[in-house]
Formats: structure tokens, C-alpha cells, sequence
């Protein structure tokens, strides 16, 4: 077999002139260097800190194919059970925009909303910044790869004091096995802006596949931007997606992450705090059973004063699946009067299933607020006796206390029908007779 | 009703009950005092099917059948109700959803239909006013940022809508004031019938001013080391427990 790098050429040499903007000589330079930098650096490695629990190696054997970049055959029909009311919806399949089943609806002044590959064939020189060649170097193999391949996403672009109220959903559905889909978002909030996204990705079948997926956010001066996301990819997927944010004075970020899905999953947060008074919010629930493994890697850069960032992860693990947590906080030199609190919470349903979880604190500066714990444990046996001795059935108390114990990351979710959605879903997973309690 | 043979608990091998004998008729309240650490939350969870401790000796008949066999949920099924002396936080699962569960445990034990929702909320509401609780109470996770009283007061809501066989009250007057003493113990009152039986466990002889006994039992070093009318309560309440422990013989004694 040939190596990765030829591999992933060889595609690039199919495929390329197939891709958005591909006429655009700084897109195909950008694209090239992606490749190039992946020629160099291949997949992470076990050697690598960052990945020494999460081996990729599937992914490199699996040898995934670009999509064809004709239409598929999906009806809205087939989608519609993934729909969330009151949202401007945005359906990507296998990477494409479909505008056959997308909603968007009236937008107010001041709001771009299109595809990616819309807005590189009519005003390509708002991304020239962001999808050309980059300057520093890629966080991994993946990224590499996504800058060579990315074959369309969103663009999002609140011009300053521009508040869209309706959630933006944007929905990835991959329906074949066999494809390698790299996805590419995009969004720039200005100063006093406010947006919220809703990331979703999932799957018709069961097949495997990789989804490798990049955000890109710029948070603007006293902006506020919540992203949302909904991981429910098949369970022989790979799911590899990265959220990087970038905080102006006074803005605010949310970011909420259910992973649920995937065979192997691996999520990177990295949020630069970057301007004064800026704040961050992180919250997570990873549920995996049978043999998935979902790492997630999150890093909070505080760099200037007056920072703030939540950051509160939980984790269900049964069968004989695994889980990463690796959240790390950098509180640097500049960053006075930062205040940072982490946590993350493991619930373990089975003796065989495994959590590596590492909280890494690093603080430069001398006037701050910092705190953070991490707790791996059973249920509680005296939450069981309790139910119990009210007559509730053995089985039932587990599953309905493994319920509240992920519950309490969904009740953090402001928009209902998202909130409602995880709710049902975490429901699917309890006896019938225990769902009426709760 | 309850018939207690030489009952010896351990936990983590370290024996705690040494030989505890105890008749409990249908229609009686027996209380059950004796000194800090001296096993009667450890007896009440025993009775409960509590699985942290393990009984090396002794047998516990319940309606003639042996207790000891059954599952905590069995038990309660069967009517053995433990108010708990330090009820359990339950955070995500609401308090009415919990009773609602276990009243439709009991029934669907007994053959009997489910109660329909409206039916459910009258006889809850009711008996929410017979303890003077509020209703948002209801709603609220199961116990969670409840204060020591309120937490209390809900074990006997529990108890006064569960309506069991057998009641065992550990401390359920500790952490009370005088008012919610009085409630409290109204709701035990009203609960009292022939077909019934209750053992609470205090430590001051005020709870007995307003739930008379029948019996009164002095728990000591794991053995029960008086028993008497409710005239020992007045007693130890005078003289302490030193008397007690004096007369039943050294702690490391041993069976
Ligand atoms: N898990 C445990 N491991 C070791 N010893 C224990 C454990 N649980 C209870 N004990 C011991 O068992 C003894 C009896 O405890 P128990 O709670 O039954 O006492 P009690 O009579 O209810 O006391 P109190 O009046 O303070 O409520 C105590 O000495 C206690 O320390
Ligand atoms: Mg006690």
C-alpha cells in the first residue's frame, strides 16, 4: 500500500479542480500548502503528547475517499426527523451544501449567512484572510488536511451591533460509507453582535466514515456567540472536529458539547481569551458504551486581564468504551485578575470501561482566581439504597440516577427544542417504566 | 409483626449488633434509644436491606416470612418503610416523580391499577398539607438544598403517602423545632391504627411526650440492654445512659 501522504495526493490530483474555488489562486496555494504540510506530517502518532491516548491509525488504513461532488439523492423527507423548530437551517450533505433542503429564512440587516463555497464564488475576498495559507503551523495532520480538502461549510458574518435571533442549524449528514468529509466553518462576529450555532452531525447508516471538521469564530468586542453542538455520527464513524475561537474585549462564548456518537471521536477547543474582560463558558457530556473512544481536548488561553472561563465537562462511560479528557488552561503572564474554574466528572458504568481525565492548570501571572478538580467514580450506593428502599426497582435506580447525572448538562441549554432533542435522546437510553419519572 | 432472633451485624468486619432480640406487634410503637454509635441506624438499615452490612448471626422474621432474604425494594414493596436519618440528596430526579414511582411500586405489587395523575396529585397534596409543606417542594430534585427540617418533614410525607406496614423512624425529631416537632409527630399520630406498626429512634424523651410508646428500648454496645415502659424514657432523660452501660457489662465484652 502506499503511504498516507500518497494517498491523500493522489486525491488531491482527482479532485481539486472539483472543489469551491478552486480558480482562486490563493485558495489553491492555501490548499496546497495544506497538503504539503500533511505530506510532512501525516496523522498524529501515539508518540505525540497531544494524541498518546488516542491512536489514529484506523483512520490512516481506512484510506477514505473524497465525495463525488454531484448531488446525492436526499429528500428533505429523509432529514426532517433532525430538524430543529425555530432555526435557520443549513443542510450539508456528505460535505455539500443542499439548498433543496435548507431553510433559511428572512435575515435582519447585517447578517451574511451562505455556504461557504456560495460565498467564494460570488465574494471570495472575505475569506482570503482566513482560508489562505496560514503563517503558524497546523495543530495536527487533520487540520492540514481540511485546509487541503475543506469542501464547504457555512459562513456566518454579523456586521457590529447585529443581534440574529434565531439559532443558526447547521446540519451534517453523511450517507454513505467510505468517504473522507472535511468541513470547514466560518464566523465572524462584530462588536455587540449576538448569534447562536448549532452544530450537528449525523448519519444515514451505520457505515464508516470520517467527518473532519473545523470551526473557525471570532467573537468580536462585546459580542456574545453560543455554539451548540450535537455529535451523533454513526457508530463506526471517526469524528474529528476542532473549534477554534478568538475573544475581543468584553465578548462572551458558549460553548456546549454532546458527543454521542462515533466509534472514535476526538473534539479540540482551543479558546484565545485575547482582549480584556473577555468570558468563556465550556460545557460538555460524553456518553459512550460498547467500544467507542471520544477524547476531547480543550485549551483556554487566558491572555489578557480580567478573563474568565467555566469550564464544566461531564462523562458516562459503560460497556467497554473509553474516554479523554484533557482540559488545559494557561493563564499567562499578562493575564491578571483571570478567573478559571474546570471541572470534569466521570460517571463509570462497567468495570471495563477506562477514562483518562487530566486537568493541567499553568499560571503566569500572580493575581488570579484559578480552580479545578476532576472526579471518576461509581453511582452512588446510597443514592441507590435510597431509591430502592422506596420500592424502586435495582435496574431503575441506575438508570434513572445515570440520567440525572446527564441531565444536569443538558438543563444548562437555553434553546428548547436542542434541549428537548438531548432530552428524548438521553431518554432513549432508560427502561420505559423509568422515563415517566422524569 | 417483626421478630428479631439474635441479631449479629458486622461492617467491614467489625461487629457492631451483638445479639439483638426484638417482637414488634401489629398496633405497636416501640422506641428505640441508647447512646451515639451504639447500631440504631445500623439495625434500621438492616432492616431496610441495606448491603453494606453483613449479619454473621441471627434470623429477622417479617409477616412470618424471613426479611433477610429480600431485596430492599421487595421490602419496601411489602410495606417496610425507613425514614432515614440522614435523607439522601437526589439531585435531577423531582421529588413528586420519586413518589409517584414508589407509590406505583407498591401498588403494582399488590395487583392493583396505577393511580391516574389526578387521583395521585390529590392524595399528595393532601397529605403535603397534613405536614405543612409547601408545593413547590414537589418539584424541587429529591431532598436536594432542602434544610435538615424540610428534609425530615419529607421523609414523613413519604411515609404518610406510602401508608406502610412498618415504619422505622431513625431520628426523624433530631433537627426539628418545636413547631415542626409537633407536625411531625401529628403525622406519625395520624398514622398510628392496630394494623400498623412503628419503631422510632430518638434520643430525647420530647418526641415521646407527643407519640406515646408502647415499649422503650435502650440500644447499648450493639445489644438492646433495657427495655421497659414509656417511664425509661422519663428516666434516661434524668440519669443518662451510664447506668444502662454499667449494667450491661463491658463494650468489649462479646457475645
Ligand atoms: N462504614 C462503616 N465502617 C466502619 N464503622 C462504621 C461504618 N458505619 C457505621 N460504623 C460504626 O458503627 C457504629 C454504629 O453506628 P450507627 O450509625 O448504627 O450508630 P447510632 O446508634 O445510629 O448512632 P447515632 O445516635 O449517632 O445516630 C458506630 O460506631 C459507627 O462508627
Ligand atoms: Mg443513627
Amino acid at each position: 500500500m502506499n503511504s498516507a501522504a500518497d494517498f491523500y495526493r493522489d486525491e488531491f490530483a482527482r479532485i481539486a479542480t472539483t472543489l469551491p474555488g478552486s480558480a482562486l489562486p490563493w485558495l489553491r496555494h492555501g490548499r496546497e500548502a495544506g497538503l504539503a504540510c500533511f505530506a510532512e506530517t501525516g496523522f498524529p502518532t501515539l508518540r505525540q503528547e497531544d494524541w498518546k491516548y488516542t491512536s489514529v491509525a484506523a483512520i490512516e488504513k481506512s484510506r477514505f475517499l473524497s465525495p463525488p461532488p454531484t448531488a446525492n439523492g436526499v429528500a428533505p423527507g429523509q432529514i426532517d426527523a433532525w430538524g430543529l423548530a425555530g432555526t435557520q437551517r443549513l443542510v450539508f450533505v456528505n460535505g455539500r451544501y443542499q439548498p433543496r433542503c435548507s431553510n433559511i429564512g428572512a435575515l435582519p440587516a447585517g447578517v451574511t449567512l451562505a455556504s461557504l463555497a456560495e460565498v467564494l464564488g460570488r465574494e471570495s475576498e472575505r475569506l482570503e484572510g482566513v482560508l489562505g495559507p496560514r503563517s503558524d503551523p497546523y495543530p495536527s495532520g487533520f487540520a492540514a488536511l481540511n485546509q487541503a480538502f475543506f469542501s464547504d461549510g457555512v459562513y456566518l458574518h454579523l456586521a457590529a451591533g447585529v443581534a440574529l435571533e434565531t439559532p443558526v442549524h447547521l446540519l451534517f449528514v453523511t450517507t454513505e460509507p467510505g468517504l473522507a468529509l472535511h468541513t470547514r466553518n466560518v464566523v465572524r462576529a462584530e462588536a455587540g453582535s449576538r448569534a447562536c450555532l448549532i452544530e450537528h452531525h449525523v448519519a444515514l447508516g451505520d457505515g464508516a466514515y470520517l467527518s473532519n471538521t473545523a470551526t473557525d469564530l471570532v467573537v468580536g468586542r462585546d459580542a456574545e456567540v453560543e455554539h451548540l453542538k450535537l455529535q451523533q455520527e454513526s457508530l463506526k464513524a471517526f469524528h474529528v472536529a476542532a473549534l477554534d475561537v478568538d475573544q475581543q474585549q468584553g465578548s462572551r462564548f458558549v460553548s456546549r458539547s454532546f458527543a454521542l456518537g462515533g466509534g472514535l471521536g476526538r473534539v479540540d477547543i482551543r479558546v484565545g481569551l485575547n482582549a480584556e474582560h473577555a468570558s468563556c463558558t465550556l460545557d460538555g457530556l460524553y456518553m459512550t458504551d460498547g467500544r467507542q473512544h471520544i477524547d476531547h481536548h480543550t485549551r483556554i488561553d487566558h491572555a489578557q486581564p480580567y478573563g474568565t472561563s467555566r469550564e464544566f465537562y461531564k462523562g458516562v462511560l459503560a460497556g467497554a468504551s473509553r474516554a479523554v479528557f484533557n482540559g488545559r488552561v494557561i493563564v499567562h503572564a499578562d493575564a491578571q485578575h483571570s478567573d478559571a474554574y474546570q471541572a470534569n466528572r466521570n460517571l463509570l458504568l462497567s468495570d471495563n470501561a477506562e477514562i483518562d481525565t487530566k486537568p493541567q492548570l499553568e499560571i503566569y501571572a500572580d493575581d488570579v482566581k484559578c480552580r479545578h478538580g476532576a472526579t471518576v467514580g461509581q453511582l452512588d450506593p446510597e443514592q441507590v439504597f435510597y431509591l430502592r428502599s422506596r420500592g424502586v426497582d435495582e435496574a431503575d435506580a441506575r438508570a434513572l440516577l445515570t440520567f440525572a447525572f446527564a441531565a444536569e448538562m443538558t438543563g444548562r441549554i437555553d434553546m428548547a427544542p436542542l434541549r428537548a432533542r438531548l432530552e428524548k435522546l438521553l431518554l432513549g437510553r432508560l427502561p420505559e417504566r423509568v422515563k415517566e419519572l422524569v | 409483626m417483626l421478630d428479631i432472633r439474635n441479631l449479629h451485624v458486622s461492617i467491614n468486619d467489625k461487629p457492631i449488633l451483638r445479639g439483638i432480640d426484638l417482637t414488634v406487634r401489629a398496633g405497636e410503637v416501640h422506641a428505640i434509644m441508647g447512646p451515639n454509635g451504639s447500631g440504631k441506624s445500623t439495625l434500621a438499615h438492616v432492616l431496610a436491606g441495606h448491603e453494606g452490612y453483613t449479619v454473621t448471626a441471627g434470623e429477622v422474621r417479617y409477616l412470618g416470612r424471613n426479611l433477610l432474604e429480600l431485596s430492599p425494594e421487595l421490602r419496601a414493596r411489602e410495606g417496610i418503610f425507613l425514614a432515614f436519618q440522614y435523607p439522601v440528596e437526589i439531585p435531577g430526579v423531582a421529588n413528586i416523580y420519586l413518589l409517584k414511582a414508589a407509590v406505583n411500586a407498591l401498588r403494582q405489587h399488590r395487583g392493583e391499577p396505577e393511580l391516574d395523575a389526578v387521583d395521585f396529585l390529590a392524595l399528595v397534596k393532601d397529605k403535603l398539607k397534613l405536614m405543612g409543606m409547601d408545593t413547590d417542594l414537589l418539584y424541587r430534585s429529591v431532598n436536594e438544598g432542602f434544610s435538615g427540617g424540610e428534609k425530615k418533614r419529607n421523609e414523613i410525607l413519604q411515609m404518610a403517602v406510602l401508608e406502610p406496614r412498618l415504619a422505622l423512624l431513625d431520628e426523624t425529631d433530631s433537627g426539628l423545632d418545636i413547631d415542626a416537632l409537633k407536625v411531625v409527630a401529628g403525622g406519625v399520630n395520624a398514622m398510628r391504627s392496630p394494623e400498623r406498626a412503628m419503631v422510632l429512634v430518638t434520643h430525647y424523651q420530647r418526641l415521646l411526650n407527643y407519640i406515646v410508646p408502647d415499649q422503650v428500648h435502650v440500644l447499648a454496645q450493639g445489644r438492646i440492654a433495657l427495655s421497659g415502659g414509656r417511664e425509661l424514657a422519663l428516666e434516661l432523660e434524668n440519669r443518662g445512659y451510664g447506668w444502662v452501660e454499667a449494667a450491661a457489662g463491658p463494650a468489649g465484652g462479646g457475645a
